[in-house]
């Protein structure tokens, strides 16, 4: 039994680990009040530049290559972001409508380079990864320890913390104060001085360097390499994760972890006696069912920001 | 109003134009010739009889997805999930295609009305959920679709193969394919689906224009509380337009697997054409007419793309650039409509 946990809880952190990111990116766009889909194209985003970027310079930094990488790709999708960010506070376009075009575009864009560029429909493999790492005194605690602190990527611990620091930003700074005002009645946080489009528009960038963080571990430590299928879905996932944790970052983190926990399972389940007759069907299909009775209710209430989704026009009631 | 008017047609037709130069600027950018790009597309979507037969293909399932987009749009619905129910009819149809073997005239309906039925079943459970519960019906359809794609191949692996691939090829009664339109196309894979795709467009046009059903769905797309004191059943009418938007995307499904494929396969991810829908639906204003001509675009994008690689050098992933901008355009006509009403002023 405990052989088996060493198996699936770490896999399910290394699973879990880019939806944290792009989850709790998620969740500063969405408690903005801008609905963000465009999760999964910024995600993509993020795996191309990340790869391109790794597979370029790999010889010049070494084994720095895949953290540069990583402030690449937050970068790249950042400003990528700015295009929903135009659309959705400034143009007041549909939120959604917008984040769909994201997803298309940055999936266009990015397979179109990499034919240019490669020649290919998709890259070469990467060399050069992030390494596995024991955290010091914590894995030497019995029983836990080798579960939860040994042979981890450090981006996946790096996640764990960047939920905490999330919830300390959102629920105990005064920019987070003013970023849920933003979302929950952006009139009355304007008639307060908030500067509602500047906060949207820092939330929707923070999301889109988030997702870029997130897409760019999940190419550089799960496929290696980018191509049509590297991203597929991943953001979507991330984003049923912030619903299901109520557009809240823990509760994200915690929804993300169980999703990397059904992944696993549905990959390593398998080699797991009582779960081989299990039709990996069920497994796959999980964290989507879960998400839609957490929304149903009935697992607590959700409520979402009360502002999400409507664009702000000054003077407008 | 006619002013008004005028701008909902320019927003759209602004919107491809600006589309398609930024397409031009792309491949410049890269260091491709647009022109030769744009010929190349150009022809392989209407270059000869076998192009234009592949094109017209290409447009029968656009249409229904568009209709299934649209018609959710009217009631103020937004249904990401065409994509899935798209998936679960393609299945239903095939699996009715394989499982009996019946009369042509029997056969092929209920191929179709499975394909419908199974749609319709996969947009009714969002609609149910928005209506009893209140919960967002774009993240509902979104799972949905996973759950379609994962359900799918799980039930063409394990029913209708032997842990394989794919299923075995329909029987010839349940086909749309049509020995006349292909000869007439150069044997390009064109049946008889964009029949009935227009004839869905025409459904839909009536339903919602012409019926007392279609205006209190076009209602509650508008406001609704005013039809909740008009009289209206707000939630009946939310599940009504899942329902019949599901379906939609249902026979569109059918149209893949009983007429371009002939089977069902496994997918290792969605089709693209239930999102396709949503551009088509958005630049053909959810108005049926609209989406005919918008699947003819996107239907020409696609299928040109294919072209472009051997004879201007050009990937195809441009087509898939234009249409996300094109979209994107769409999205912000606020834009091309404060251009618009600056310029009309200025000429006055």
């Amino acid at each position: 039994m405990l052989h088996i946990l060493e198996i699936i809880i770490p896999s399910a952190i290394f699973f879990a680990a880019p939806l944290i990111f792009t989850a709790l990116g998620g969740v500063f766009s969405e408690r903005s009040g801008v609905v963000n889909i465009g999760l999964e194209g910024l995600m993509v985003t993020g795996a191309f530049t990340g790869i391109v970027f790794n597979l370029t310079f790999a010889d010049q930094f070494g084994e720095f290559t895949p953290w540069l990488a990583m402030l690449v790709a937050m970068v790249v999708a950042s400003i990528f972001s700015l295009m929903h960010a135009v659309a959705a506070i400034s143009l007041r376009a549909d939120q959604v409508v917008s984040g769909v075009a994201i997803n298309f575009l940055a999936l266009g864009l990015s397979l179109f380079l990499v034919k240019m560029w490669y020649g290919k429909g998709q890259t070469d493999q990467v060399q050069v990864g992030f390494d596995k790492i024991d955290i010091p005194i914590l894995s030497k605690i019995p029983i836990l320890g080798p579960i939860l602190f040994s042979n981890g990527y450090i981006p996946s611990y790096l996640a764990i913390v960047l939920a905490f620091v999330v919830w300390y930003v959102i629920y105990k700074t005064p920019f987070g104060l003013r970023l849920r005002a933003v979302g929950e009645h952006p009139m009355a946080a304007d008639t307060m001085g908030i500067n509602v489009a500047k906060m949207r528009y820092i939330a929707v960038m923070l999301s889109g360097a988030l997702a870029g963080i997130g897409g760019s571990i999940y190419a550089t430590i799960i496929s290696r390499d980018f191509s049509h299928a590297t991203i597929s879905g991943q953001g979507f996932m991330a984003l049923a994760a912030m619903i299901f944790g109520k557009w809240h970052p823990l509760g994200a983190m915690g929804a993300a972890l169980f999703f990397g926990f059904a992944q696993s399972l549905s990959i390593v389940g398998q080699a797991i006696p009582f779960l081989k007759n299990v039709p990996t069907v069920y497994l796959l299909i999980l964290p989507y069912a879960l998400t839609i009775l957490a929304l149903t209710g009935f697992i607590g209430r959700a409520d979402a920001p009360k502002a999400l989704g409507t664009p702000y026009v000054k003077g407008k009631r | 109003m006619n002013e008004n008017r005028l701008t909902n047609i320019l927003v759209p037709v602004f919107a491809v134009i600006l589309g398609i130069i930024a397409g031009a600027i792309v491949m410049l950018v890269s260091g491709y010739d647009p022109i030769a790009g744009y010929s190349a597309l150009l022809y392989g979507a209407f270059g000869d009889r076998y192009y234009i037969g592949e094109t017209i293909r290409q447009v029968t399932p656009y249409i229904l997805a568009g209709l299934a987009v649209a018609f959710a749009f009217r009631t103020g619905l937004f249904n990401i999930g065409v994509e899935g129910q798209l998936i679960v009819g393609w299945l239903a149809a095939v699996w009715v295609g394989v499982s009996f073997e019946l009369p042509k005239v029997i056969h092929l309906p209920l191929a179709i009305v499975a394909a419908a039925l199974a749609g319709a079943l996969w947009g009714f459970i969002p609609g149910f959920l928005k209506a009893r519960f209140r919960v967002h019906e774009v993240i509902v359809t979104i799972m949905m679709n996973y759950i379609a794609l994962y359900v799918s191949n799980a039930v063409i692996r394990s029913v209708l193969s032997d842990q394989g691939f794919k299923s075995e090829k329909i029987h010839p009664s349940a086909s749309l394919r049509s020995e006349f339109l292909q000869s007439l196309t150069d044997y390009s894979t064109l049946h008889y689906g964009i029949i009935i795709s227009l004839i869905a467009a025409v459904v839909m046009w009536f339903l919602l224009e012409k019926t007392t059903t279609g205006y209190e769905l076009r209602a509650v797309g508008f406001n609704q509380h005013a039809s909740h004191y008009a009289g209206m059943n707000v939630n009946r009418n939310i599940i009504l337009a899942m329902v019949i938007s599901g379906a939609f995307a249902g026979i569109a499904g059918a149209m893949e697997g009983l007429g371009t494929f002939e089977n069902v396969s496994v997918k290792a991810g969605f089709t693209g054409v239930g999102f396709d829908g949503i551009a088509v639906a958005l630049l053909g204003g959810n108005n049926a007419f609209g989406i005919i001509l918008a699947a003819i675009l996107f239907g020409a994008l696609k299928v040109g793309a294919l072209e472009m690689p051997s004879a201007a050098d050009v990937p195809t992933e441009l087509v898939d650039i234009v249409i996300a901008l094109i979209i994107f355009f769409v999205a912000s006509s606020y834009l091309i409509r404060l251009v618009l009403t600056r310029f009309k002023k200025e000429g006055k």
